[in-house]
């Protein structure tokens, strides 16, 4: 599904350039559900830029799907994120102007789909997050969880490979956090490969299989008992 | 570019910064108004000038003779210049090729009746070209033609005013007209756009004229109009040239300005033409500097929405946008920005001259108007102006990274 080979990234600080990544080996079988842990700094977010082809690694393979992701011009990158990559973010990122049911539809958009046909796809992925009745509704309308699960049916719109979550529960409460792991873990029972990135251990506790990143290498890569989020619902 | 759900972004992108659109598209409104309401009274000076040439044809040449005011090649001073029908053919002869039409006329005051209506008129007698040369409109009948001349018919033309003046009960067509005391036949009626004056004209064939009123062959001015496809600066030299020959022919000093007299009315459609296209060229330059500092205005407020928008086209570039759909919608919203804006100038500049039009009469300026091809011209000016103004703003937006939606604030 996923799979990465000595990737390296650094950035230009100054003179001077900070190795970020050093080396990463990764590769991700479809159905899996891993977290990435790691403190500030630890090159957790580089790598997920990476994977999620908003950044481009310096040194390295990178192949998602069979396809190298490699060179990438931008409107390369666009489609392929768009065709494999599904985006949850900490702060949901939902555009504050367009109602639940529009925000879900955008990638459609981007796809080239009718509006007809936007339309009902983003409503059967509204229901399949339970807020089919909020699909008018703006984002400062709804909760956190409501958003964040808006967030997670707009980036199982476009039918990804890969859901690429980066900490999907840092903007929220102990209770909601464990209703969008639970979430997610009925998504990843469905079949989907999940990536999250996150620093809270219980979270990452509820995936299938911890990597740990310290100074920019796999300190760490296990797999673990998953502890299910609903029995905390 | 007619997908409807771009243009949804657009209402809602412009919904957003409601205020900042408004007074950013109210500078290019105040650009196109100011623009339109110049052009219109330039415009207005234009037909002003028009209507004071429409009596005559702007091409005309006038020649006229007086008495010589220095003496030359022994002829003493004083001498009087007269024109005879030779001089005439020696024009049409010499400058065949310069002349569009020309005309002979004699000058005759009469009194003229019919029935019991009586009234005094001038008389012009002039050959065929004449009528294309004041721009006489025959209503009915016919014009003074060749075959007149030739036979010294004893016809005449009248002005609708002379029939209106005389033929009280009747149509003046066919009907014979005394003047002084000679019976002519009226062959046809004409109009004139010169005023009143220009319609109380009584037109004769010119060797009827010399004929009966002096058995002479003499003219007291010509009249002619040159080849339309010569330039001012031609025309001018032609005249000047037609001015030195007669001179010789008159043996008058080349300095006297009396003996020989010719107007070019190329002068003076010169010196208008070049006020016209200078004050065109002002109107050009202020109405470009008001819609540049416009085009600046939508620029900067485009540059800040996208500033503003940043993490939301970082998102949607995360989602599958390419830069090409984030360009779009950046150029399309400035576009359209302008282009409602100009056109809310223009209509409402047309509105003004349309309402204050007739009182500008009095300051020269006659039907202000804005022209079709200026409406043609100002949509694609105003399109290039929006997109100049969106191209810096949609490549900044076109550059922003994905990433972006990753980042915290």
């Amino acid at each position: 599904m996923l799979k990465i080979n000595k990737l390296h990234k650094s950035y230009p600080i100054g003179d001077s350039s900070l190795h970020v990544l050093k080396g990463i080996d990764l590769s991700v079988e479809s159905g899996e559900m891993v977290a990435i842990m790691g403190s500030s700094g630890s090159g957790k977010s580089t790598l997920l830029n990476i994977i999620g082809m908003l950044d481009e690694a310096d040194e390295g393979d990178y192949i998602l799907d069979n396809v190298p992701i490699k060179n990438l011009t931008e409107k390369k990158a666009a489609i392929y994120r768009n065709r494999f990559l599904g985006f949850i973010f900490q702060s949901f990122n939902l555009i504050n102007y367009k109602n639940a049911l529009d925000n879900v539809a955008l990638p459609l958009y981007y796809q080239g789909l009718k509006r007809k046909e936007r339309i009902e796809k983003g409503l059967f992925h509204l229901e399949k997050v339970g807020l089919k009745a909020w699909a008018e509704h703006l984002p400062s309308e709804l909760s956190g969880g409501q958003k964040q699960r808006v967030a997670i049916a707009r980036a199982l719109a476009a039918d990804p490979k890969l859901l690429l979550a980066d900490e999907p529960t840092g903007a929220l409460d102990t209770t909601t956090s464990y209703e969008i792991m639970a979430f997610l873990q009925q998504l990843n029972d469905e079949g989907k490969t999940i990536l999250i990135v996150t620093h809270e251990e219980d979270i990452a506790d509820m995936c299938k299989r911890i990597v740990r990143l310290v100074d920019g290498v796999i300190m760490e890569d296990k797999f673990v008992e998953q502890v299910r989020a609903s029995q905390y619902v | 570019m007619f997908d409807r759900d771009l243009w949804r972004e657009i209402f809602q992108s412009i919904n957003m910064n409601r205020t900042r659109t408004l007074l950013s598209g109210f500078t290019v409104t105040f650009a196109i108004l100011l623009f339109a309401i110049l052009f219109g009274i330039t415009n207005g000076l234009t037909n002003t000038f028009d209507e004071a040439f429409k009596d005559d044809a702007t091409n005309s040449i006038f020649i006229n003779s007086g008495r010589t005011t220095q003496a030359n090649k022994g002829l003493q001073a004083g001498r009087q210049i007269q024109f005879k029908n030779e001089d005439y053919d020696y024009i049409k002869k010499e400058f065949g090729d310069k002349v569009q039409f020309i005309t002979a006329r004699v000058y005759k005051n009469v009194n003229a009746s019919f029935q019991n209506e009586k009234n005094s008129y001038s008389v012009r007698a002039v050959h065929p070209d004449h009528q294309y040369l004041e721009n006489t409109k025959v209503t009915q009948g016919r014009y003074i033609n060749q075959l007149d001349l030739n036979e010294n018919t004893k016809v005449v033309v009248i002005g609708r005013l002379v029939e209106n003046d005389l033929f009280l009960k009747t149509t003046a067509i066919g009907k014979y007209i005394n003047l002084n005391g000679i019976q002519y036949k009226v062959v046809g009626v004409f109009e004139d756009d010169g005023g009143d004056n220009e319609e109380r004209l009584i037109y004769m064939p010119i060797s009827t004229a010399q004929q009966i009123y002096g058995n002479n062959d003499y003219i007291d001015q010509i009249n002619l109009t040159y080849n339309p496809a010569m330039g001012y600066d031609q025309a001018i030299a032609f005249s000047g040239l037609l001015t030195k020959k007669l001179k010789d022919r008159f043996s008058v000093a080349e300095s006297d300005q009396r003996a020989v007299r010719v107007r070019n009315l190329a002068n003076e459609a010169k010196g208008i033409n070049q006020m016209t296209t200078g004050l065109g060229m002002i109107v050009l330059v202020i109405g470009f500097g008001t819609l540049i500092a416009g085009v600046v205005g939508i620029s900067n407020i485009m540059i800040f929405i996208v500033k503003e928008r940043t993490k939301e086209i970082g998102i949607r570039k995360a989602l599958g946008a390419s830069p090409k759909s984030i360009v779009s919608i950046i150029l399309m919203e400035s576009i359209f920005i302008t282009v409602i804006a100009g056109f809310l100038g223009l209509v409402i500049g047309m509105g003004v001259l349309e309402l204050v039009g007739p009182s500008l009469e009095k300051f020269f300026i006659k039907d202000p108007k804005v022209s079709l091809s200026l409406v043609v011209s100002a949509t694609v000016t105003l399109i290039a102006a929006g997109g100049i103004a969106g191209y810096l703003p949609a490549k900044k937006a076109s550059k922003i990274k994905p990433i972006v939606a990753l980042r915290d604030d």
